[in-house]
């Protein structure tokens, strides 16, 4: 077991390592200067010479990315252009929005995902189930911004149950009831990966009831609904788990696009504003973040799955 | 091949549903080839005494905020789609395939390359398409270079995969044994019985395209907005989703349906050739 989280961790720290290369080159694969991009045509030579040594461009690059990745070590991501911060401190601003967001979404996406994929599976091969499988493949293939702009048109616009835009910090005045403001945004992002997840759960369910051990416990007399709750599902559910990770990946792409859809103060949308203000240094510090994050989230799970299933050998 | 397209519309009679994406998927293709007899008006053009007309007689799926015939529009924007897809899975496939193979077949290599394709992987997808868009620009050709890369991982995992299992191969043993070299056993043995899962993995790759280009359509990172894709519709349509809830309908659902009729074709193929698919990775050399 140990060495199972030494191998794994130290693979993690590879990947990492790489892909922080990756995106340190990012501002240099960006056509032209990066300081005078940065700054745009109406900066003079002064300013970005200014930047330039600000950001230790005439260095070599080697170098600079020691500095770069020594000082990302320390906490310190840098400086935003158009804020004037450190780029922690714009990420930590959108970080209550998005852990919400992310958080709700995955309440749905287990709520839904996996009872529905249960019951598809419980009735294999009835209308019920070739329904509902049927409607999560067209679930899954809807843009999250669609299912948005809708939420919007009929909740907020016709109805007026929830509010369209925007969100309050649930620290900020209106406190925990702030968080209607997260319902109609995590709703849309759910519904492609609930979807998944239905389909997920179902697939693992047939898998499992073919397994010896499920013969077995049916041959011992044991009740069809002991059979799928204890043997079933928890075996079933051990795939689903690995596949959280994977998730949370996809909930952070689409949260791009979701944020942008109801204006909400997150990461997703500062990545979107950054790239079209040519904020650089946050789109790198974002990028780190969360590559950083979903790294460790698959670390934990890979994990997480060794120690439930001991079955799982280190490829 | 004829054997394997007979079987997806073998079991399009026999389920419903996928013989309906194969038929939307008809549809989409005879938009595209055919846009300029299909459509009733030209994409572009702009009518301003008839903005935001609801669907009617003459314009079917009504019209936008610069009087633009949105059915036309909506005929017009599957030239895209496909384009999109077709790029998308094509440069996929042309770097994810040769990836794959040599990293199988060079252990060495390998060991570099698939470290590559899973240090890719690390980054979420939208995230790496747009990190691809600020270095590239903005237009049609990168963004489907950006989609590209995203599932040139998938592609190549997939592929590295196979070629592990079918290098193993009696017949590949045999062939090698006997004297061939790595360019004919892999053009004899490697790459026809690859042609399957390549197939489904195609289907699927091209219906995420669909829904990664919207997405970046959306964001304003994408398609150029004089050009008529159907996520710019949508982009365009949120200032007047109240006022206008057709201008959101349409081009949302071309986006919806045509990535739900891939995926349900990519299921189809998935379902039809599993045992052909394990045939050719079990024992036998398929013909």
């Amino acid at each position: 077991m140990l060495g199972f989280i030494v191998k794994r961790t130290g693979a993690a720290l590879a990947t990492l390592v790489a892909a922080s290369v990756l995106i340190f080159m990012f501002i240099h694969l960006i056509p032209g200067e990066p300081a005078a991009v940065m700054l745009g045509d109406a900066a003079t030579p002064e300013q970005v010479a200014a930047l330039r040594t600000r950001l230790g461009l005439d260095e070599p690059l080697i170098i600079q990315y020691f500095y770069w990745a020594g000082n990302a070590l320390q906490g310190d991501l840098g400086r935003s252009i158009f804020f004037d911060e450190p780029v922690t401190t714009v990420i930590a601003d959108g970080a209550e929005t998005s852990i919400l967001l992310a958080s709700i979404t995955m309440i749905w996406v287990v709520l839904i995902g996996v009872p529905v994929g249960v019951i598809a599976a419980m009735r294999r091969g009835s209308w019920l189930d070739q329904g509902l499988s049927g409607l999560a493949m067209l679930l899954a293939s809807i843009p999250t911004f669609w299912v948005g702009l809708y939420l919007i048109l009929v909740f907020a616009a016709q109805l007026g149950w929830l509010p369209s835009s925007g969100y309050p910090s649930i620290f900020d005045e209106g406190g925990l009831a702030n968080l209607r403001y997260l319902i109609l945004p995590s709703l849309a992002l759910a519904t492609p990966n609930a979807a998944l997840i239905l389909r997920l759960t179902r697939a693992s369910m047939l898998d499992v009831s073919k397994e010896d051990y499920v013969r077995t416990a049916r041959a011992k007399g044991i009740s069809p609904r002991q059979v799928t709750v204890r043997h079933i599902l928890r075996n079933a559910l051990l795939v689903v788990v690995s596949a959280f990770g994977f998730t949370f990946a996809a909930l952070i792409s689409e949260a791009v696009v979701t944020e942008t859809v109801f204006a909400l103060p997150g990461i997703g949308r500062t990545v979107v504003q950054s790239i079209l203000r040519r904020d650089y240094p946050v789109i790198q510090g974002v990028i780190l973040v969360i590559v950083c994050l979903y790294l460790v989230l698959n670390l934990l799970v890979d994990i997480s799955y060794r120690f439930l299933d001991p079955r799982v050998e280190l490829e | 091949m004829t054997a394997t397209l007979q079987g997806v519309f073998g079991a399009a009679i026999r389920r419903p549903l996928t013989a309906f994406g194969l038929l939307f998927l008809v549809v989409v293709i005879v938009f595209a080839l055919a846009s300029p007899l299909i459509a009733p008006y030209s994409p572009l053009e702009i009518d301003s005494l008839n903005r935001l007309v609801p669907p009617n007689a003459e314009h079917w799926f009504g019209t936008d905020h610069f009087g633009r015939d949105t059915f036309s529009r909506v005929v017009y924007g599957a030239r895209l789609a496909l384009l999109i897809g077709i790029g998308v899975v094509g440069f996929a496939l042309m770097t994810g395939v040769p990836i794959g193979v040599v990293s199988a077949l060079y252990p060495r290599l390998g060991r570099v390359l698939m470290r590559g394709v899973d240090v890719l992987m690390a980054f979420p997808s939208l995230l790496l398409a747009l990190g691809l868009i600020v270095i590239l620009g903005r237009g049609v050709s990168n963004a489907i270079l950006a989609i590209g890369v995203v599932y040139l991982t998938t592609t190549a995992r997939i592929v590295y995969g196979v070629t592990l299992r079918l290098r193993e191969e009696t017949y590949v043993e045999a062939a090698q044994s006997m004297g061939a070299g790595t360019l004919w056993t892999v053009r004899k043995h490697i790459l026809p019985n690859m042609i399957s899962p390549l197939l489904v993995q195609a289907s699927f790759v091209f219906a995420f395209a669909q829904l990664g280009a919207a997405s970046l359509d959306f964001l304003g990172l994408g398609t150029p907005p004089d050009i008529p894709s159907w996520g710019n519709m949508l982009a365009e349509s949120r200032l007047y989703i109240t006022r206008a809830p057709w201008l959101l309908f349409f081009p949302g659902m071309m986006i919806a349906l045509t990535a739900f009729s891939l995926n349900l074709t990519g299921d189809a193929l998935r379902d039809h050739m599993d045992p052909r698919f394990r045939e050719a990775m079990g024992n036998r050399k398929r013909t």
